[in-house]
């Protein structure tokens, strides 16, 4: 028992230590910011204060937040369902095409997010190449606005964020031998049932742990937002970019930072503690 | 048998309809590098040009190359480490919730922060800059997201097997690399490309940890500088090129495993 | 990987070609090892370890850096692209060229490191003056770099630095409209064809993203001040910003030329340089500075007080000030600059094309300065933040 817990630390170790080391000794220097205040010409100045924590709250900043969630929100939603039947369907091919099935969903990733963005643009402008396909089969009213919305932030978010879904949800779909699936329709059990009571459960932590991804790497996402939403939509990782970069206020930007941790690092928590008694349930159900 | 059909086509469909969305904007930005004008605008015919013009700009070259050194080697230590954290995490018998916000922080930290303490702490204790400072900075975030692929497969894992192997008298290493590796493979695999393609991609954190020199130049920071003077299309013909080389290889390697395969 | 430009440059001196190429057969050595274990034994645990062996030999590589007597950062392609070169053949001094995409990045770079390993860096106006602020620049002097006497004297007695005591200006310039004639009737030369625009227009203007710019056409609309600190008057002026996003395509600081070339937008807010990449590919677009005004726009380079080579870097400031190394700016990136001698070395049919390069310094200088805010920046972070987070 202890010399379990002692092997189990022993193999966390390297990675608390760089993360000590790189992240926490870093982050603490910063952090302190927060209790600083603004030089004349940006910077910081050793003079302490609360304030900067009395201006996060203010309900300008809860609204970008909502709205960053909304859409965070709404891009994991469709990415699963996009990225579900996408890992199952490589799961069924051939296991020795697997691997590269993984490969090329990730390959045009391996571009640079700009130029792909910029591809976005070309296909979906007014004058861009949707358009003008459609005015080539025929269709001769306006021009569809298909850019500069929230919904092309999400596609665009969705569309650079997918192949990680994928990948997280065939991690641990691919762990189903099929034993169980088949044991499960011997007993007559239909196939949607199936998949509802028997694989979905298992392979709910690769689909929580994709959903964390694309919702974390939205939430703090600015390219997509400024270049297919037209800079309309304000992200919660913009706001602290600009408090850094441009508004030159540390302080703020690392008080914005700290709450903007506290609250994500709390919510990936709850799920997991949700996600950890769920599972947990179904293995009940699985062995009893 | 036709129920099997069924389902195995669906399959097919469903990969043909997800691939064509990934590809679509690939497709346009191939085009884009063999468009003689360059612009996106209209086609002006079919050039090479901007391959040529590829070749003789010796900044986008090493800026490529830099950016995969640091993608690689970031990925392999993130791999490690991410991989034992997340056994260690697992093998637990009691959750420690210190140590799964540590996991969870470097996810949800924002880029300009990390960068910020990162570039602040190094130049406090004068450490000399380059890309190893760079990886350094993407291990951080690569680690956190591949413990998350790796753990998402441990769940559920059946840890009796493990004691059954260590019962019959094998040694904890000879289980850990009979037994549990290749459980955990696919998901080592999938955090390994993941973290490959974060740091490929990454930009922020690049820019504040490197060095004050071309040394150590990335090539989304290359990219990015180009914008406010438009980026050119090399940049959609070195895509290309990735992506064809990437593609090629891995097709030969396949093959030739197949061929050894079948001899 | 490296063109023999680059090799003549930094190679042999430093005999970093050889250090790389070396590495990277170690690498390829390792790697084709790694291989061979891999297939003979099957054993993961040798590849893993040669793996380790691998990152090493990479991580030594990285930690590499070369040195060159000069760091200059600066935005890619807004100097010659052989200055290097021609700099080594007139000094013998080597320099190293790095590249920011955006002021505000830099700025973070050099405030976090207090500038530490850079020399000499191009930024706008109001950073160099924070910049300044912070006692990270190096003061100038005639006596330092000769060559300030070829600035035309308006671009001396600049109010962000009245004679040029710490940044020396590279280019400047206005804001304007920058519109397709062919698509626009008459000549908008008011900011309201931005803010209020006509019918036609609407949903077919652009409009800068970067705070200081998105708040100077609400308070030049206003008829306020550019660097306006009265916190009523910054309200006012986000009112109408608010209400302008209803008829406004997007915000852009990066593509909105290209979107005028494909008709996407009609009128955009622009820097007049950035509009004159938008006449060379088409010339039905034109560039409108607004009656209301504008503001002045200057692009400085200034030499950092940690900085380890200041000699060096300020031969660098007076070889650009150097007319025909200033002029190259002027005739290959279309931005006007303050170098009297440099000005008036081009070729007229340019000022023909492309009429902003013949406005004169006097006009220029009419235009407000962007100044550094202060405490009122707080107030036009929190303002534009509110601007793009209203629906």
């Amino acid at each position: 028992m202890s010399s379990q817990t002692a092997r189990s630390n022993l193999m966390a170790l390297p990675a608390i230590a760089w993360l000590g080391l790189f992240m926490i000794v870093p982050c603490v220097i910063v952090f302190a910011y927060a209790f600083l205040t603004r030089g004349l010409y940006g910077g910081v100045e050793y003079t302490l204060t609360s304030d900067n924590f009395l201006r996060v709250i203010d309900p300008l900043y809860a609204k970008i937040f909502l709205t960053s969630v909304r859409i965070a929100g709404l891009a994991t939603l469709f990415a699963i369902l996009i990225a579900y039947p996408a890992a199952y369907a490589i799961c069924l091919a051939p296991k020795r095409a697997q691997p590269m099935l993984l490969f090329f969903a990730v390959l045009p990733f391996w571009s640079n997010y700009l130029i792909r963005t910029y591809a976005w643009i070309v296909l979906l402008n007014r004058e861009g190449l949707i358009n003008n396909l459609l005015r080539w089969l025929g269709y001769d009213g306006e021009p569809l606005s298909l850019l500069y919305s929230e919904g092309a932030v999400i596609v665009g978010l969705v569309y650079n964020y997918l192949p990680f879904v994928i990948l997280a949800i065939y991690s641990s779909l691919s762990r189903l031998n099929g034993e169980l699936v088949e044991a499960s329709r011997d007993l007559g059990a239909g196939r949607i049932r199936t998949f509802w009571r028997v694989t979905l459960p298992l392979t709910m932590p690769g689909v929580a742990a994709g959903g964390v991804f694309i919702f974390v790497l939205s939430i703090g996402n600015f390219v997509t937002p400024a270049l297919l939403g037209g800079g309309r939509f304000q992200m919660i990782g913009n706001l602290v970019y600009d408090q850094f970069l441009t508004a030159n206020d540390w302080p703020f930007g690392a008080a914005l930072g700290m709450v903007l941790i506290a609250v994500m690092v709390t919510l990936l928590l709850l799920q997991a503690r949700a996600s950890a008694r769920f599972s947990g349930e179904t293995a009940e159900a699985k062995n009893g | 048998m036709a129920d099997a059909l069924r389902i195995k086509l669906t399959g097919r469909a469903i990969l043909v309809l997800v691939f064509g969305f990934l590809y679509l904007p690939i497709a346009v930005l191939v085009l884009l590098s063999f468009n003689d004008s360059g612009l996106p605008t209209s086609w002006s015919g079919f050039s090479l040009r901007w391959y040529v013009s590829l070749a003789g700009n010796s900044d986008i070259l090493h800026a490529a190359w830099n950016t995969l050194i640091v993608a690689v080697v970031a990925t392999i230590i993130a791999t490690i480490l991410g991989t034992m954290l997340a056994i260690g995490m697992e093998t637990r018998k009691r959750r420690s919730t210190p140590l799964e916000a540590l996991a969870f922080a470097p996810m949800v930290i924002p880029d300009i922060v990390l960068a910020v303490a990162l570039l602040t702490l190094f130049s406090r204790l004068n450490v000399a800059m380059g890309l190893h400072t760079i990886i350094v900075s993407h291990v951080i975030f690569d680690l956190a997201f591949v413990c998350s692929v790796v753990r998402a497969r441990l769940k559920n894992f059946d840890f009796s097997i493990v004691e059954a192997s260590r019962d019959l008298g094998a040694s904890s290493f000879t289980t850990f690399w009979r037994v549990t590796f290749p459980v955990l493979l696919p998901a080592i695999v999938a955090g390994a490309l993941l973290a490959f393609t974060l740091s490929v991609d990454e930009f922020i954190i690049a820019f504040f940890t490197a060095g004050a020199g071309r040394a150590s130049i990335t090539l989304p920071m290359q990219i990015y500088s180009m914008i406010r003077f438009g980026i050119t299309p090399e940049i959609n013909a070195l895509a290309t090129i990735v992506m064809g080389v990437s593609a090629t290889v891995l097709l030969i390697s396949q093959w030739l495993n197949k061929e050894q395969m079948t001899r | 990987m490296l063109n023999p430009r680059t090799v003549g440059l930094f190679g042999p001196r430093f005999g970093m070609m050889n250090l790389r190429s070396d590495s990277g057969d170690l690498i390829l050595t390792l790697r084709q090892q790694r291989e061979k274990t891999v297939k003979a034994s099957g054993d993961v645990r040798a590849s893993v370890k040669i793996a380790g062996l691998a990152a090493a030999a990479m991580l030594l590589q990285a930690g590499t850096a070369l040195s060159a007597d000069l760091v200059i950062s600066n935005w890619a392609g807004y100097m010659a692209p052989d200055i290097a070169e021609t700099f080594k053949a007139a000094t013998g001094l080597t320099i190293e060229v790095v590249n920011h995409a955006t002021n505000e990045e830099i700025m973070g770079k050099l405030m976090a490191s207090q500038g530490k390993g850079f020399d000499v860096v191009f930024v706008s106006s109001p950073f160099a003056h924070i910049l300044n602020g912070q006692g990270l620049l190096e003061p100038l002097g005639a006596e330092k770099v000769p060559n300030l006497k070829n600035l035309y004297p308006q671009a001396t007695k600049l109010a962000f630095d009245p004679g040029n005591t710490y940044a020396v200006p590279y280019a400047w310039g206005t804001t304007g409209l920058c519109y397709r004639s062919d698509l626009v009737e008459g000549t908008p030369d008011s900011w309201s064809y931005l803010l209020t625009p006509p019918d036609a227009l609407k949903g077919k203007v652009t409009m800068l993203s970067t705070d200081r710019w998105l708040m100077a056409a609400g308070l030049l609309f206003k008829g306020y001040s550019v660097n306006e600190k009265d916190p009523a008057k910054i309200e006012e002026a986000k009112n109408v910003l608010i209400e302008a996003k209803k008829t406004l395509l997007a915000y852009d600081d990066t593509t909105f030329y290209s979107k005028l070339v494909s008709g996407e937008a009609s009128l955009v807010q622009a820097w007049d340089g950035w509009c004159n990449y938008g006449i060379a590919e088409n010339d039905k677009i034109k560039f409108v500075v607004p009656k209301e005004g504008s503001d002045l726009w200057i692009d400085t380079m200034v030499v950092m007080k940690n900085s380890e080579h200041k000699e060096a870097a300020m031969k660098f400031l007076d070889f650009i000030l150097e007319a025909k190394n200033h002029a190259w700016a002027a005739s290959n990136i279309f931005y006007e600059v303050p170098n009297k001698p440099a000005m008036e070395s081009l070729d007229p049919e340019l000022i023909k094309k492309y009429p902003t390069m013949g406005v004169s310094p006097d006009t220029l200088v009419k235009y407000e300065e962007l100044q550094d805010l202060g405490e009122a920046q707080r107030d036009y972070s929190k303002a534009v933040s509110e601007i793009k987070a209203a629906n």
